[in-house]
């Protein structure tokens, strides 16, 4: 059973902290919506994967099997992990509260 | 390097000069031929603004280009018995075994086997994922019969299971009975069958226990189909044996009255620290383990009365087999070094290169083992001594790329070309933070395998990496030093370290064998000075087997911070018979060892120490000579900070000496670091590092007898400080001011 911490989409402040910053410290608020973000199943689970070492990733999906190989997402290529993270919060945040992040 | 094609290992972590070590390479397809050379390493970290990667070549005669081919690792755990005379002339036939199967809808596994399949000849007992039961025998011409019960086995429940065949009237009966009493229980049961056409059971295979074989490979049946859970008391006889004679077969002695008719009956519960099983018969057709299964575990008959198998070993007669288990690849040799005798001590590596493939087998060179005459060589005054055994506990750690650890982190997790070879190779095995395929915590390591992230230029900077971090200060600072391995100081114990007026830990030593923790304590009660220079050290209980070099045990037992459990009842450790899990819960602490232990972890930001009261104190301006800031280590290479990651506080409760000096505390950690569960009563909100004022590490200096002392940093994070600025910063000077003391010989008073 996934975490089941709400998050409220209208807290757009949190999403910009956030962007501004994300790879933290964050506040209280922020963390429990990141935490609520990164507890996930392994199957499908978000990672980096590198692609041009300490230079450029690639996105990619963890089978969560063992012997079986991530997914890796091509068009989604990020030469910073902050990149990488705002990207991949983008996504979770319309998965978990159902609203795209409309902010830029 | 976007995909990794070749890895290797060695037959030895830690040779003297004129000794001999071999050298084991696979290579996937694409890597025809590479280029081998020795070379002694200097730095690893890659990352912009490390060190980067340094090595130094070493003439030897391996250097040269080898042909790249592909080497087959068989994992998974089984028993082989010999064919002998105790299994001639089968006609009637026997089979049963009490079983706790773990994955018994995963697919077809065998739980005996001594079959010929070519001839069709022989005998084979299996679990199926829908009929349960099914016995093969061979029909003498090259096909095999089958008969199965027909339904199904539930998972971790105790079965007793048996098969009967009647060569003359061709009637096989099968049975699978529960041994715990549930409602509705739909799992037992029994089938008759009449073998239509002969059977013919006698064959010349060798025995195989929780598995079958079709092959023979470097001179033994390779176990296939291999059983996962637990078997005990496995027998074969040469009647139908009825139905309370089965029952009277399941424990205890061979009754007389059966013993004619007993080809074998293995008693687990004998020879629990050896790869020996015992047939208990008069046939003694004793056998042998492959790929460490699991020893000294339940069997059914456990009541939880005692929790050793020492004190009731007839409730330890079980042997918990996994598919996913290896301790030794067994690769063919592709090249082997003699030392030379003027080999300088260091870590070495076999450096593999193709193109742009690479691989580091790392060793270590060390001091001669005897030195009769101490002035015949230039012996260094300090030793740095390599944590092996935490290498081999985190080696092929799977975490990574198997879950993310995400949380661990509070970061995404960035997959190395490392992990994915790893998750290629499910059969290069698991580290001891991994669960096997049927969910079983991972209690035992191996080195004679490739240990993936066990490599100096490995991203994920931890252990060895990590350690290179100490290797390349010691170079830059232009001081003489021997490398030691935990091995070494597990054979030689503290005679070794005695050597040395200094000896200096790695980055993370967590796992310590009783002569090890024998070996560092007298050290420091001898005059000898100890730099602990890490976090969460001397915390779990490992053992080595003589006679299975290479291999390690640990069980994760009461508490502790940790990725799996073990099962309750099974807190000793097969190969020694000690109770395994933390040093603190056999009566040790760190805290009494080193002055500092284990409090708590996190990943994601690293922070800095702030100068205590205390380290003004006298005893320890020698620390702080040069050092104006208050603030240290607000920099660093992991997390940019000295201290993080895993962090040690000093604690007179948990045995800190009563006049250590905490010298410096860090500060200000994130909510991702949180208070080791050992620590914690009850459950409260206030666990992470910003509400909880346990969260945080000490760097403690005490004095110890004869003149010796210890410093310990409390970080696992400080070591990746001491590059810094061209190694001019706090941490690099602390450290430096803390070696020049302790190499001083005037006592420390």
């Amino acid at each position: 059973m996934p975490s089941q911490y709400p998050i409220d989409p209208s807290r757009t402040d949190l999403a910009q902290e956030f962007m501004a910053n994300p790879m933290g410290p964050h506040s209280a608020a922020l963390q429990r919506i990141v935490t609520r973000m990164r507890d996930s199943e392994a199957a499908g689970r978000y990672v980096l994967v590198t692609t041009v070492p300490y230079k450029e990733w690639s996105l990619a999906q963890l089978s969560g099997q063992r012997g079986v190989d991530l997914t890796l997402l091509e068009d989604q290529v990020f030469t910073s992990l902050e990149d990488a993270e705002r990207a991949v919060f983008k996504m979770r945040w319309e998965l978990i509260t159902g609203e795209p992040l409309a902010i830029d | 390097m976007l995909e990794k094609k070749i890895a290797g290992y060695s037959d030895e972590i830690s040779v003297a000069p004129g000794e001999r070590i071999r050298f084991m390479v696979s290579c996937e397809p694409g890597v025809d031929r590479y280029q081998a050379d020795i070379v002694r390493l200097i730095s690893g970290d890659r990352q912009p603004g490390g060190p980067g990667y340094r090595d130094e070549l070493l003439a030897t005669p391996v250097s040269g280009e080898y042909p790249g081919r592909t080497q087959e690792t068989y994992c998974g755990s089984y028993a082989i018995v010999p064919h002998g005379p105790a299994f001639d002339g089968l006609g009637d036939l026997s089979l049963q075994a009490t079983i706790f199967p773990t994955l018994p809808g995963l697919r077809r596994a065998c739980l005996i086997s001594k079959m010929d399949v070519a001839a069709g000849r022989g005998f084979a007992l299996w679990t199926d994922p829908n009929d349960g039961l099914v016995l093969q025998l061979g029909d003498g011409a090259g096909g095999i019969r089958e008969f199965a019960l027909g339904q199904p086995l539930v998972a971790r429940e105790w079965y007793l299971v048996s098969a009967t065949f009647d060569a003359a009237s061709g009637e096989v009966q099968l049975r699978q009975e529960l041994l715990d009493s549930y409602a509705r229980d739909t799992s037992s049961g029994e089938a008759t069958h009449t073998s239509q056409g002969t059977a013919v059971v006698d064959c010349s295979a060798s025995l195989l226990i929780a598995a079958a074989s079709r092959e023979e490979a470097r001179g033994k049946p390779i176990g296939e189909m291999i059983f996962n859970g637990r078997i005990e008391r496995p027998v074969v006889a040469s009647r139908v044996l009825e139905r309370t004679e089965i029952e009277s077969l399941r424990s205890d002695a061979v009754p007389v009255a059966l013993r004619s008719d007993i080809c074998a009956a293995w008693d687990f519960a004998h020879a629990v620290e050896t790869d020996d099983i015992i047939d208990i018969s008069p046939n003694h057709a004793h056998g042998a383990l492959v790929n460490l299964p699991i020893r000294a575990v339940r069997g059914s008959n456990w009541t939880g009365d005692e929790l050793s198998f020492h004190h009731a070993p007839e409730q330890y007669a079980a042997i918990h087999f996994v598919d996913d288990s290896l301790y030794d690849c067994e690769w063919d040799v592709d090249f082997e070094l003699e030392v030379p005798a003027d080999t300088p001590s260091g870590l070495y590596a076999a450096r593999l290169t193709a193109g742009d493939q690479e691989d580091h087998i790392t060793f270590v060179v060390r001091p001669p083992r005897e030195l009769s005459d101490r002035s015949d060589r230039a012996i260094a005054a300090l030793a740095l001594l390599i944590p092996t055994a935490s290498y081999m506990a985190y080696g092929n750690s799977r975490g990574g790329i198997e879950a993310g650890n995400e949380l661990l982190s509070n970061r995404l997790h960035v997959v190395a070309p490392e992990e994915r070879y790893l998750n290629r190779h499910p059969e290069y095995g698991n580290s001891m933070y991994d669960n096997h395929n049927d969910g079983t915590g991972v209690c035992y390591s191996s080195r004679l395998r490739p240990l993936i992230n066990i490599r100096p230029t490995h991203p994920w900077l931890w252990q060895l990496s990590a350690d290179m971090h100490l290797v390349e200060w010691l170079e830059a600072q232009g001081i003489p030093f021997d490398v030691i391995t935990d091995e070494d100081m597990h054979h030689d114990g503290v005679s070794l370290l005695e050597r040395y007026a200094c000896v200096m830990t790695g980055s993370h030593p967590e796992y310590y064998s009783t002569p090890m923790w024998d070996a560092v304590h007298a050290y420091t009660q001898r005059g000898g000075r100890l730099m602990y220079m890490g976090g969460n050290g001397f915390y779990w209980r490992v053992a080595y087997r003589d006679d299975k070099p290479g291999a390690m045990e640990m069980r994760r037992t009461e508490d502790g911070s940790r990725s799996w459990a073990s099962e309750p009842g099974e807190y000793y450790m097969a190969f020694t018979g000690e109770y395994g899990g933390l040093w603190w819960r056999a009566g040790r602490t760190p805290q009494s060892l080193v002055g500092n232990g284990f409090i708590a972890q996190g990943f994601d930001h690293c922070s800095y120490f702030r100068r205590t009261d205390a380290s003004h104190d006298p005893r320890a301006a020698f620390i702080f000579e040069g050092v104006e800031d208050e603030i240290i280590g607000d920099f660093g290479l992991i997390g940019g900070g000295a201290a993080g990651l895993e962090l040690d506080s000093a604690s007179r409760a948990y045995g800190t000496p009563p006049h250590a000096l905490t010298v410096a505390t860090s500060e200000q950690h994130t909510d991702a670091y949180i208070r080791v569960n050992e620590d914690i009563g009850h459950m409260l909100l206030s666990i992470g590092g910003q509400d909880d004022p346990q969260v945080h590490a000490d760097m403690v200096f005490f004095e110890t007898p004869r003149g010796g002392a210890v410093f310990s940093t409390g970080s696992i994070a400080w070591v990746s400080s001491l590059f810094h600025n061209n190694h001019d910063n706090d941490v690099s000077r602390i450290t430096r001011n803390v070696l020049d003391r302790f190499l001083d010989p005037t006592a420390i008073a």
